[in-house]
């Protein structure tokens, strides 16, 4: 518990931050709905018309004239793409940040195994997260009271659950990446974040590309087929959930025999 | 019982060495000086002595426990203090302090209090406003608050000011006098002769010689200076000539007998016959590897 307390404390100031800024903008996105609504309302059709781009977002598949339809592509982006950010960046450092700046060889000569540091800090992760999503259920949650808007629990519900899982695969990626650079590694983090996006994206836009959906865990985070379908694509899913468990066994095993130069 | 033991401890990293073969045997209660110049492999013992690096043969053992199996029984006998003294740079000294001692489950307060008074260091500052010697300080608290059996000390003196070293090594000799091991690396030789009662010279990896400090110094060598000639006798036994005007300093090891009969046919103005001190002699070891 020692470490994790340590780590939730080290993090404090750029959870609030990163949770702040999210927060703001999902509810900025949600408090300018009932404004844009309207003159989307009229555009509906055009937006679901743009062929490819339609498709990259998902918007030939829903109504984005209706609060859920604008929710999933609009609020998606932001905690998907923040979130994604945000998970990547913690993952990747929490256990490389020791070797990097020397405190490795503090951390480590204390009585603790490395099995409970990579825990620890594992969790410290997880706990993170959730923290950063809870506010932005919140400031989702209250906006919506603020403009009257109500929605479908189910999708709503699922969309939030997949999008902690898909911040929780990506953190579980730089996680074992991270147990086997030595420092550093911001930007292989951010950059593998953005690769995921655009895969979907990719994805989105032609048949040929859907086996991408596999590999980017915001796959099955596509408010499209949520909505539409009523349940997150379970063979994504699947794939999700075991690419995060090779990514953390991945840390255990490497860090449990590193060298610490 | 030995603090600590090495058998045929050996490390490469990749293809380059790191330590080949070293053999070092620690008795508990022992004061123990580990010299070399950098990169000898002074760093890469102590830390697979820690777990921090796994050898590439050999073992390493710490009262008897293994250091790759029996760790986590291990670390709470140890203290440590790396040769870098980095912290968390938005901790407070306090609360690294506080840190290090929840690691190790241990209510360590009032020795951290007391070792701070004597080495004037301050809880509230942050660890980014600290000099390097005031961050060695905050890893001699951490490796000392909680009263080891052991203390492995990497360089601990480098970047203390002279009146610091003073009051650390006087810790160091209390601890040791109720029975604590000190093993600590150094290239500075004064000091090991100084508070050391054991010491192994370490050089391009390998364990050059162990001995207590006083077999250490003890050689047949002595330095010997003339004045009042131009060169130095021509015997057997005579090493490292330096010739400065008419002074001429050597190394000679030699029967004492046969200088004499040398010197008595020179025009000596001046002579001295001294022992060579320690430094003469590590600093023999450093550039040749061979004993004087």
């Amino acid at each position: 518990m020692t470490i994790l307390k340590h780590e939730i404390r080290q993090g404090r100031n750029s959870l609030i931050i990163w949770a702040a800024v999210i927060a703001l903008m999902l509810g900025v996105c949600i408090l300018i709905y009932p404004e844009m609504g309207e003159q989307v309302n009229e555009l509906s059709g055009a937006f679901a018309n743009m062929g490819g781009f339609s498709a990259a977002f998902g918007m030939d598949k829903i109504n984005f004239g209706e609060f859920m339809g604008f929710f999933s592509v609009e609020c998606g982006n932001v905690l998907g793409l923040g979130g994604a950010f945000f998970a990547a960046l913690i993952g990747i450092s929490v256990l490389a940040k020791e070797e990097k700046e020397h405190t490795a060889e503090f951390l480590l000569t204390h009585p603790v195994s490395r099995t409970k540091v990579v825990l620890q800090k594992w969790v410290s992760v997880l706990v993170q997260i959730v923290i950063l999503n809870l506010a932005a259920v919140a400031v989702t949650v209250i906006t919506m009271q603020m403009i009257g808007e109500s929605a479908d629990i189910k999708p709503m519900f699922l969309m939030f659950f997949a999008y902690l899982i898909m911040q929780v695969e990506t953190a579980a990626v730089c996680f074992g990446i991270s147990a086997f650079i030595g420092g550093g590694g911001l930007g292989l983090g951010l950059g593998l974040a953005a690769l995921f996006y655009f895969l979907n994206i990719i994805a989105n836009l032609t048949e040929s590309a859907k086996f991408l959906k596999y590999i980017t865990p915001f796959g099955y985070t596509d408010g499209a087929d949520i909505i539409t379908n009523g349940r997150i694509e379970t063979g994504y899913l699947a794939v999700g959930i075991m690419i995060t468990i090779a990514g953390i066994a991945a840390a255990f095993v490497k860090y449990r025999r590193k060298d610490i130069m | 019982m030995n603090a600590i033991q090495t058998v045929a401890l050996t490390k490469y990293y990749g293809k380059a060495r790191g330590i080949t073969d070293i053999h070092l045997t620690v008795p508990e209660g022992d004061f123990f000086g580990f010299i070399g110049p950098n990169g000898a492999g002074k760093s890469t013992t102590i830390r697979i002595l820690l777990g921090l690096l796994s050898p590439s043969g050999g073992t390493a053992s710490i009262f008897g426990r293994n250091v790759r199996d029996k760790k986590e029984d291990i670390l709470p006998d140890i203290g440590y203090m790396p040769s870098e003294a980095n912290f968390y740079p938005n901790m407070k000294v306090g609360e690294v302090i506080r840190y290090s001692a929840e690691l190790r489950k241990k209510d360590c307060k009032k020795e951290a209090e007391r070792l701070c008074e004597r080495l004037e260091l301050h809880m509230n500052k942050k660890i980014r406003e600290l000099s390097l010697g005031n961050r060695k300080k905050v890893s001699i608290v951490c490796a000392l608050q909680h009263e080891p059996r052991l203390c492995i000390l990497d360089e601990p003196t480098s970047g203390l000011d002279p009146l610091m070293q003073r009051a650390f090594y006087e810790i160091l000799e209390e601890r040791n006098k109720q029975g604590a091991t000190i093993f600590l690396s150094s290239h500075i030789l004064s000091e090991i002769q100084r508070y050391c009662k054991h010491a192994a010279v370490i050089r391009e990896g390998k364990i050059l010689i162990c001995d207590s400090i006083e077999k250490l110094g003890h050689t047949h060598a002595k330095n010997v200076t003339l004045t009042g000639v131009a060169a130095a006798p021509a015997l057997d036994g005579i090493r490292n000539v330096v010739t400065e005007g008419d002074t001429v300093k050597f190394l000679y090891s030699g029967e004492p007998g046969a200088l004499l009969n040398a010197l008595a046919g020179m025009p000596v103005t001046d002579l001295s016959i001294t022992e060579p001190d320690l430094e003469d002699i590590f600093m023999h070891y450093y550039i040749s590897g061979e004993k004087v």
